[in-house]
This record gives C-alpha cells, structure tokens and sequence, in this order.
C-alpha cells in the first residue's frame, strides 16, 4: 500500500502552462501519474499534448473527478491558487512553489485547517510526493525510485529525499511512498502526520526520517516514535556543522538562539530509540541492515 | 533579513508606530546635524546588530553640538564584538516612567502567529522569560482571523501594564501587529516600549527581520540593500540571488537544494575538510545560475578546491553540466573542482562534462568519494 495517494489518484496542476508546471507535469504523466487536466484563466479550451486545460480548478474538477492538485503557480499566487483548490473541493493539495512568503502560509494552513478540515496540504517548498509505480505528484525523478516496499521515506528537504530513494534503490530496497514535506516555517504535512500513516500502512515496515535544523518538528517526531511507533526509523538529520542565526537556504532552516540545533535533534531521535546516521549514505546502509533483520 | 535600530524605526514609523525624533549619520558632522533637527538632549547610539552595544561604549547621552561631536567621532569606527560601527542613529533623549516589552512572531511548533508583552521591558527578554515567566504573557494569534481589538485589549490587560498606558499600548499593539503581517516580518520586537512622565507611550528601540520571500511585494525594502552583510562574498552572492552562507574554510561548496547543501558541508567536515561557504543554487537552476554561483565562490582567496554536489530533480543534469562548462569559458577558475552529478537527466550531464574533464576538473560517483577528492586537493 501507500500513503495519501496511490493509482487512482487524479491530478490536476495548477501552472501546467508554466514551463516548470509543463515539464514535470508531463514527466508525470509518462511515470504513469493519473494527470487529468491543467488549469489557466486565460486558455481555457486549450491542451498541453492532450492534458485540458481548464480555466479554475472547479471546472476541471467537474470535468474529470480530479482528487488532487499540484501547485506550480508562482510564490505571489500560491495563497489563492490553494484556496481555490480546496473550495473545488479537493482533498490533497501539493505546492512545489518556492519563496512562498510566510506570512502567506500561515493564514492558508490555518485557513484550511478551519474551514477544510478533511483537506491535507503538503509543502510548499517541497519535491511533493512518490508511490513508486502508482502515483508520482511533482518533481521526483521517477526512476531512481523502486516501488513494492517495505520502507516509507519522509524528509523536509528535496534533494535529499532523493538521494534517500537512491541509496535505496540501488541496495534493491523497495519504497512505499516517499514524501517531501518542504522547507518552510510552515510545512502543510509534518513528520508526525506521514510517521502517523506509515504507522498505519501494512506495507511500510521501516521507515527513513530526514530532517535539518531549525524549529523543532524532529523533536516533536521523536516523541511520537518514543510513544506511538513500533516500526524502525532511521535517520538523518541535515546541518550539524551549520552556524546559529544563518538561514541555510530554506525560510525553515536556521538555529535560533540554542534551539533548533542538529545536535539536540539526533540526541532527542538517538534516545526515542531511532537509528540515527551522520550522512545520507550512511542512512542508506543503516536501513539495509535494518530490513535485513525485519 | 535583520535590519539595523535605525531602518527598524524607519520601518515602524511607516505603520504609524510612534518612535523618537531622530536622524541617522555616518559622520559626525552629520551626527551634529541630526542632533540639531531632533532637538537636545539626544542620544547617540551606534548600529550593530549584535547586543550588549550599550555596555561597550555605543550608546551616549549629549546635551550640545560638543558633546555630540565627542561621542559620535568616538562610536563612529569603535569595534563592537567584531562589528565596526559605520553609522549612529541620533535621537532626541526621553524621560522613562515606565519600560514595557512587545514583540510578534511565528510559533512553528503551533503553527500560529505569537503575541509577546511583559510590563518587565528595558532588559533581555530571555533573562525574564528565564527569571519571571510570569512576567510575559504569551498569546498565539490565529493567522486565519488576525489580532482582533478585544484581543490587543486583553493582551495589555493581562500583561499588567500601567493603567495610563493602557490605551495607547494597546493601539501600538495593533499597529505593530500590522507591521508585522502587512510589513512581512518574521519579527518584531519593541524593547523598551516606554511610558514618559507626560504619559506619551513609544518605542525607544527596534528589532525587525523581514522575511525575504516577501520582497516580491516590497518593493521599498531595496533601500535596506547593502546595509545589511560586511562579508564582500555575501554582497556579491545576493546582488546575483543565491542564497550564500560565507565560513572560513578552504572547500567551496556549490549544491542544488538547501539540504543537500547542508549536508555537503556536513560531509566535507567528516572527511577532515573545512567548507568555504554554503551555497544552495536552488530548484531550476540554468546555466546561468551555475556561472554565477561559481563567479562567487571563485572569488574567495581562502577557496582552494571547490566541490560541486548536485542531485537532480528540478534541476535537469545537461542544465548543471552547460553551466559548468559556460562558467569556465566566462571566468577564469582558480581552484580545482569536483562535480558528483547525479539525478534527472545526470547521464547526458556527465557526457557533457566528460568531454571537458581534466585535472582541474574531474567527477566523482559519490558524495563522499568527491568530499574526499576537493579536500585532497585542498590540501596541496
């Protein structure tokens, strides 16, 4: 099985114009991504190599019973191209935009939280989410990821996500899903809420935490693994040599005062009982060990 | 980004947050003028971002053009914990009856907007918070609905401020939120909000960091530009939009994403090397964007290698490969690099760079092979 999304998954992208929106939206639906359509105001009617473009994401879903969308729209637009989504009444919402203000999404996380309960969100900032074979919603490159299971990924940054799904793959180890969560201050979907489901799912048996510094959500993980996890989790957390008071790229990454150090995070997940790596290669040899022994 | 007290109160002023007369000054000359315009006695206080500034001799009292003229030639230059003061702020002295503390920002863990105000202001708010928790009252504020009235009143209510400051902390309360969300903050801190004995209420200081995703929608932020980094490398690197972390090491450091950048530099430090800088080149990086994150890293004389980390999704492999190859054609590359490229398209990337390798620029398969390879060469 898989977590939020899986084959039946219908998608449609917000910004499939857009060049980026273009490229992967296409690229996902040559890994199989069920996309059904695009949405533009102004070119309505119109296709991009066969998906329909509609003109908001209400008409598209009317249209094709699209259940999810994935946003590309640019960081000024992404407040109200989520809003829109959730009132057309989708159920799973992917931004990948970038440089999305903070402000922003703080009032649509809360905004959703209220007033679309049932509605998740994931990102933005992130590289979306991954059910090898199934469903690939974003930017993923598809093929260094192998599907069939046992360990479910999840991780605040992009590329390291796959750099995880690489070592993986090439140890033979299959994924369940791998989800990016973002590098924002505000992350729609945090690790507790993915640690939650792949709990849950029959088929994830291990599963691969990468984090970084700042805020203090891998603190807050390693209390639900402490309590409420009975699968393995090995992982990486991004950023010990990082100076305090420096955002490191990501709006999310930057120690503040003494906390959010990566030091205080791999001893909070060392003593909840993960297996903690100081690389990302190493993770990767961890977790072998780790299925090997399921 | 951190501003400085002076554009801080700039910044306040424009949403109507009362603040003191004063001017900024660069010289003392301009410092005597500033002192004229806000009227005596003024204080003259030098801007650093870093505490304990008062401590160290960049705060002083003057009440004529002579005493201006002796603290300000003193300050203006004076080293303040490795900060050189380049300007002062100069603003007309103020009677305290009373010293409170305000601040607004992110709670990441509640996912919500937090309202800070203690009556205990004037000193480090770390130091109450640890002494006399009691003594700040702590509000979180949904960002969906905002800070009501009701709540400013109850906020100023419960915090225990003085009776005849009372409502005017509480329109100041409002206007900062405003400032704060309006003005795209991810903090604003008033340390002291004061009470004078003719029971005016205004901020006597000034702490803003103004979250630079929202600068699409500030254009009048570009007068901060410049102000803000001594370190020439981070200048450089934001008049080209990278997102630049200057170290003191020896390996420069170029990496797509802003994790595996961190990483990469956590590596570096595990094989025995030290990073240059963190350098996240970021989603959709072209070309162009990869000549110019090495035009920056080039130019830094402690760089003696530096290692190209890239794993591709949004950035496609032949892009990263062209920029490399584009970047050495334009500038002339005094370090060795080391490119690991993997990811979305890397194997028409490495063809690319094969057809240029040398001994100034090789490849490596893994992270922690080429983190071996650039610190080997950093070495020599």
């Amino acid at each position: 099985m898989s977590i939020f999304v899986n084959e039946t998954t219908k998608v449609v992208y917000q910004g499939l114009t857009g060049s980026a929106g273009r490229f992967y939206g296409l690229r996902n639906r040559a890994y199989g991504t069920q996309v059904v359509a695009g949405t533009n105001p102004k070119r309505a009617g119109e296709n991009v190599e066969g998906i329909p473009v509609f003109a908001n994401v209400h008409d598209a879903r009317e249209a094709t019973g699209a259940t999810a969308s994935c946003i590309f729209v640019p960081a000024p637009g992404v407040e109200s191209a989520v809003m829109e989504a959730a009132e057309a009444g989708i159920e799973f919402i992917v931004v990948i935009t970038e440089g999305v203000p903070a402000k922003d999404e703080a009032r649509f996380y809360n905004r959703l939280a209220r007033e679309f309960p049932r509605t998740r969100l994931l990102g933005p900032n992130c590289p979306g989410i991954i059910s090898p074979g199934k469903c690939n919603i974003g930017i993923t490159a598809g093929e260094i990821a192998t599907g069939g299971g046992p360990v479910g990924i999840v991780s605040r940054s992009g590329t390291l996500t796959y750099q995880a799904l690489y070592e993986l793959t090439q140890k033979g180890i299959g994924q369940t899903t791998c989800v990016g969560i973002g590098g924002d201050p505000v992350p729609g979907t945090n690790f507790i809420d993915c640690l939650e489901a792949f709990q849950r799912d029959p088929d994830t048996r291990a599963v691969m935490m990468i984090g970084e510094i700042g805020g203090s959500e891998e603190e807050k993980a390693a209390d639900f693994i402490k309590h409420e996890m009975t699968k393995p989790v090995v992982v990486y957390i991004a950023g010990v040599t990082a100076p305090p008071g420096r955002r490191m790229g990501h709006a999310g990454a930057i120690i503040s005062g003494s906390s959010g150090t990566a030091g205080a995070k791999m001893d909070a997940l060392r003593s909840a009982g993960a297996h903690v790596a100081i690389n990302p290669t190493e993770a990767g040899n961890v977790m072998a060990t780790v299925v090997a022994h399921l | 980004m951190d501003l400085f007290e002076y554009q801080g109160k700039q910044y306040f002023a424009r949403y109507g947050i009362p603040v003191s007369p004063g001017g900024v000054a660069q010289t003392v000359d301009e410092a005597i003028s500033a002192a004229d315009a806000a009227g005596y006695p003024v204080v003259i206080k030098a801007q650093v971002q870093v505490g304990g500034r008062g401590k160290a001799g960049g705060i002083k009292l003057a009440s004529n053009a002579s005493e201006v003229r002796h603290h300000a030639s003193n300050i203006l230059g004076m080293d303040i914990r490795g900060h050189v003061v380049q300007r002062v702020w100069v603003e007309r002295a103020s009677d305290i009856k009373a010293e409170y503390y305000a601040s607004f920002t992110l709670d990441r863990a509640a996912r919500m907007h937090l309202a800070m105000v203690s009556k205990e202001g004037g000193i480090d708010i770390e130091h109450v918070a640890a002494t006399n928790p009691g003594a700040i009252i702590r509000r979180h504020i949904d960002p969906a609905i905002g800070l009501t009235h009701a709540d400013a009143v109850d906020i100023i209510h419960s915090a225990g401020i003085d009776e005849e400051a009372r409502s005017g902390a509480v329109s100041i309360l409002e206007l900062l939120y405003k400032c704060y969300v309006e003005g795209d903050a991810d903090l604003v801190e008033i340390n002291p909000l004061i009470l004078t004995p003719d029971g005016r209420i205004h901020a006597l200081d000034a702490k803003v960091t103004l979250d630079d995703n929202a600068s699409f929608r500030h254009p009048e932020w570009a007068a901060f530009d410049g102000t803000e980094s001594s370190d020439p490398r981070e200048q450089m690197a934001r008049e080209r939009g990278l997102q630049y972390v200057g170290l003191d090491g020896s390996v420069g450091i170029i990496a797509n994403g802003a994790g595996l950048a961190m990483s990469t530099l956590d590596v570096v430090n595990q094989v025995g090397g030290t990073p240059a800088n963190f350098l996240d080149i970021g989603g959709g990086a072209s070309a162009a964007v990869m000549a110019n994150a090495l035009e920056v890293v080039n130019s830094d004389p402690n760089v003696k290698a530096i290692f190209i980390n890239i794993f591709g999704g949004i950035t496609r492999g032949e892009e990263v490969a062209n920029g490399i190859v584009t970047a050495l054609g334009r500038v002339t590359i005094t370090s060795p690099i080391v490119v690991r490229l993997d990811g979305t398209n890397a194997v028409e990337g490495r063809a690319i760079l094969k057809a240029h390798e040398s001994d100034r620029l090789i490849s490596r398969p893994t992270m922690v092979e080429a983190a071996q390879a650039a610190v080997a060469f950093a070495a020599h």
